[in-house]
């Protein structure tokens, strides 16, 4: 186990209202951002939101209309793609299918005209270092995804980029696989302690495996925070349904201090909420919103920690180790959706029972 | 068998096909100038004769050189043409790319003769240099139609590897495109070649006093005595070109398997 | 603005630079050409030199004398003739190839199919010849076998010989476009169309054919549009009733010199197949829907 060496605070790429255009398609819609020396740093959204083009902006293959792009503290306008120091997984991996593995790692040591000798013990180190010891000599197309993924890695990395940027690299894996390269990839990061840049429309992988993330939505980036506070604190009702789950109950703000905002929540009542629970979203009408773990079912003769409201279960879904339940609060119109782990001994609820359900204010999002 | 009523049929058109391929070798060795049965008896004699035919030797030089010429030229332009098809987005593609490819339907004696009209038009006497003109416009299509089938199977994420991995746009064409589309090259430079050796009407209006291959070959068919040593030389062109095809075909497959893909066709 | 261009132009710029060359052999060798042979065929020929004389007569005389109209009609009979027979002849055999024959063999079976065409066109024509002749291969087996007692003679220097013989030499550009379509066709269209009740040859009417009708356009025309041009087949297997148009232009221009009435005949005759194969496209436009 490698730890995690600190992240500085020194920026190795900087957007500074950077926009793009596609003749009159506005794929970058000014975006500003700063990824920091040594973090695994994620660009998430849905296809189409930009993501990708930006990432491809770093690396050289897509000119930007307006704005600046920095890295390591240099404007990069004038640098073609083969001179910044910045190294891409693709997604298709691009081994080049011509060559043998050793000769896709050394590609890009070509210009640095190294002794053999050197160039084999640095080939056969990066190897090693994905894995892929004793690989050299296969045949790039006799590979399989993951073999190809870890080449592409050995690859780049080989270079010593200053940033390694990754666009969607699993997404062509199997379940199995993707999890596996997940923990590799963070281990890899660790090890070599340079800036990772990741592209991805996996909400799962990106909380699994960045420092920081960035949600994009049609060419903006719409929130970027860590891990947790992206997952507990979503700045509007699409980040929030875009990671995870989110459930919405329509409210109405009764007063407001400083300290405190009291709200009429259908379902739930009268309650009180702290600034830091509020975000501001222009986009929808007053809600609160809660993820489904905050809920607890409440069997017989429990109590809630905090306070209960009587529900009915309209659907049932069983997943071996939790059961999500889409449950009915009274005086509500929709359904919402609450998760609990099954417990040895404890019957599934089913279908049209009637149950206690218990919750807690300090959990809540108020969006407004 | 699987197909049983097609494949009866496929082999009885196969019987169509081969019918005249294979009269050809018969009555090279037949011991009889008219090409008729019964055959006389075996000889090999309209081999023998065939070195001391007068016209043949230079026909077949201007040939070589012009399929060659040929070849190369038009297989040029063809990765040009592919490459900027397959690759780019530009004002007018589809009227350019119409008309560099109308040649492929265009009869061959129109061709012909608006090209002759130009040149004499202009005074450039005709030779094996204006044969060659035609033959690159009628062959470019066949290279670009081959070509484009090379690069349009190329990852375009491959030319940014190599980009990304320090590369300039002319180092990348050389070290990863170009050994990508060898195969279509190859394939390109071999069907221009033919079809350029086997061309009559375009040699036949514009070489002027220079004969190549066909046009000699249909000059001896006024001459039922000549007619033998024609047949023999034909064996001998099949028998070339069935090597050189075989030959190409297993490298385009052992191409295909080197490089890891499946095997859906033949190279046309 | 302008920098929002640039990524495009930059594109266009690369793509014109690469296209320049190709595109600049076509347009002075081909388009120059082909539209100076318009030209031609407006102008008057005088004895030994062109006549700068605008006139229809080129047309006029190519139109209505009876050889020139007769030779013209018989092109396009025979043009017509040899694409129905190629393109029905060749449609079984892609058939088989693509759905009969297992994907690693295809192929070769395809190199079998086009190995006969690399042999020299001439002598495959001539060969005919000698095949269909009075004394020929064909007449000499079916007197053998007790057939026929006397050699027919309707099978040389004809237009049945010029269909046969032309439909032998244009048999791979049928195939193989027809063979291109089909292996395109999802295989699971087919087994969904059983699924939903129809048999297989309600199936092959309703779906495998209006999915490979593509590939016979193609064929059609990658047939038909050079046929009605060939020389040398009319040439060697025709005899006198089989001449065609190639002939013809090929008489006017190195035999008798008159540029502009070679060229009249030789604009009649793409302008006749050109207004054929647009009408045929019209006719066949919904089915090539959705491709290329």
């Amino acid at each position: 186990m490698i730890p995690k060496s600190p992240i500085s605070d020194k920026p190795m790429i900087e957007f500074r209202d950077v926009h793009k255009w596609y003749g009159d398609y506005h794929a970058l819609r000014g975006i500003s951002a700063t990824i920091r020396e040594g973090e695994f740093f994620s660009l998430l959204g849905p296809s189409g939101c930009g993501k990708t083009t930006l990432l491809r902006t770093i690396a050289g293959f897509e000119g930007i209309s307006e704005g600046v792009v920095l890295v390591d503290g240099r404007d990069m306008a004038d640098v073609p793609a083969n001179k910044r120091p910045t190294n891409m997984v693709f997604q298709s991996y691009a081994i080049f299918p011509h060559l043998t593995v050793a000769e896709n790692v050394a590609f890009g040591l070509r210009r640095q005209r190294l002794p053999k000798a050197d160039l084999a013990q640095r080939v056969e180190e990066a190897l090693t270092m994905v894995g892929l010891k004793g690989y050299g000599a296969r045949a790039a197309h006799a590979l399989s995804g993951g073999q190809r993924q870890r080449v592409a890695l050995a690859r780049a990395l080989i270079l010593k980029p200053k940033v390694l940027l990754l666009d969607e690299p699993l997404s062509a894996l199997d379940k199995k696989m993707r999890e596996q390269m997940q923990v590799e990839l963070i281990r890899l990061q660790r090890q070599v302690g340079i800036t990772f840049v990741l592209v991805t429309h996996d909400q799962e992988e990106a909380l699994v495996m960045s420092d920081r993330i960035a949600v994009m939505f049609e060419g903006e980036i719409a929130q970027l925070s860590d891990a947790e506070t992206l997952y507990r604190r979503p700045n509007s009702r699409r980040v929030a349904e875009f990671i995870g789950t989110m459930n919405f109950l329509p409210a109405e703000v009764v007063s407001e201090t400083e300290h405190a905002v009291e709200v009429e929540a259908q379902g739930f009542g009268r309650l009180t909420v702290t600034p830091d629970q509020v975000a501001d979203d222009a986009d929808t009408g007053t809600a609160v919103g809660f993820r489904p773990e905050i809920l607890t079912l409440l069997y017989e003769g429990q109590t809630a920690a905090d306070r209960e409201v009587s529900a009915t279960v309209e659907e049932v879904v069983y997943y071996g180790d939790m059961t999500y339940y889409d449950v009915r609060i009274d005086g509500t119109e929709k359904p919402i959706r609450l998760s609990a782990r099954n417990v040895f001994g404890r019957p599934v609820f089913d279908l049209g029972m009637r149950v206690r359900v218990g919750w807690s204010p300090g959990a809540l999002i108020l969006f407004r | 068998m699987k197909g049983g009523v097609f494949r009866i049929y496929t082999i009885g058109y196969l019987l169509f096909l081969y019918a005249p391929v294979v009269l050809l070798p018969i009555f090279a060795f037949n011991d009889g100038t008219v090409i008729a049965f019964p055959l006389q008896g075996f000889t090999t004699r309209w081999f023998t004769q065939m070195w001391s035919e007068p016209g043949l030797w230079p026909a077949l030089k201007n040939s070589l050189i012009i399929a060659v010429s040929t070849a190369i030229l038009s297989t040029v332009l063809g990765v040009l043409a592919a490459r900027a098809s397959t690759r780019y987005r530009f004002p007018g593609k589809a009227p350019v790319m119409g008309l560099i490819m109308l040649p492929l339907v265009l009869p061959e004696i129109i061709v012909a003769v608006s090209l002759l009209v130009v040149l004499l038009g202009i005074g450039i006497p005709l030779s094996i240099f204006t044969v060659i003109l035609g033959h690159v416009l009628m062959t470019t299509p066949f290279a670009i139609a081959i070509l484009t089938s090379a690069f349009q199977g190329l990852d375009r994420s491959l030319e940014e590897a190599a980009y990304d991995l320090g590369e300039t746009p002319v180092s990348a064409f050389r070290l990863v495109i170009l050994p990508l589309v060898m195969p279509g090259i190859i394939s390109s430079m071999l069907i221009s070649f033919t079809l350029s050796l086997d061309e009559f009407i375009i040699a036949f209006f514009l070489g002027g006093t220079q004969v190549t291959l066909p046009v000699y070959i249909f000059s001896q068919f006024r001459f039922p005595a000549s007619v033998p040593v024609i047949m023999a030389l034909g064996t001998i062109l099949v028998a070339l070109s069935v090597l050189l095809l075989t030959v190409a075909e297993y490298y385009r497959r052992r191409g295909i398997a080197k490089s890891g893909g499946k095997d859906t066709g033949g190279f046309l | 603005m302008a920098r929002r261009a640039q990524g495009a132009e930059a594109e266009a710029k690369g793509g014109l630079l690469l296209i320049a060359p190709p595109a600049i052999y076509a347009l002075l060798l081909l388009l120059a050409p082909l539209l100076l042979l318009v030209v031609y065929s407006f102008l008057t020929d005088g004895y030994l030199e062109i006549v700068r004389d605008f006139t229809f007569a080129n047309y006029h005389e190519a139109w209505t004398n009876p050889l020139y109209r007769g030779v013209m009609l018989r092109s396009l009979i025979v043009s017509l003739l040899v694409t129905v027979a190629t393109v029905l002849l060749a449609f079984p055999v892609a058939y088989f190839v693509s759905f009969h024959v297992e994907p690693s063999r295809k192929s070769t079976w395809l190199f079998l199919i086009t190995i006969p065409f690399w042999t020299s066109y001439l002598i495959r024509v001539f060969l005919w010849k000698v095949i269909l002749g009075y004394n020929g291969v064909l007449n000499a087996g079916l007197m053998k076998f007790g057939l026929i007692s006397e050699p027919l003679t309707f099978l040389l220097y004809n237009t049945n010989s010029v269909v046969i013989t032309l439909a032998h030499a244009y048999a791979p550009f049928a195939i193989l476009p027809i063979f291109v379509a089909l292996e395109k066709i999802d295989r699971s269209l087919l087994e969904a169309s059983q699924d939903l009740g129809e048999s297989r040859i309600v199936t092959f009417g309703r779906v495998t054919l209006p999915l490979a009708m593509p590939g016979v356009v193609a064929a059609v025309l990658i047939v038909f549009i050079p046929t009605i041009g060939d020389y040398v087949t009319p040439q060697l297997v025709g005899g006198p009733e089989g001449r065609m148009v190639a002939n013809l232009i090929q008489l006017q221009y190195l035999r008798l010199d008159n540029y502009p009435l070679g060229s009249a005949l030789a604009i009649s005759a793409m302008g006749i197949v050109a207004v054929i194969s647009a009408i045929f496209l019209l006719f066949t436009r919904r089915y090539l829907k959705g491709t290329k």
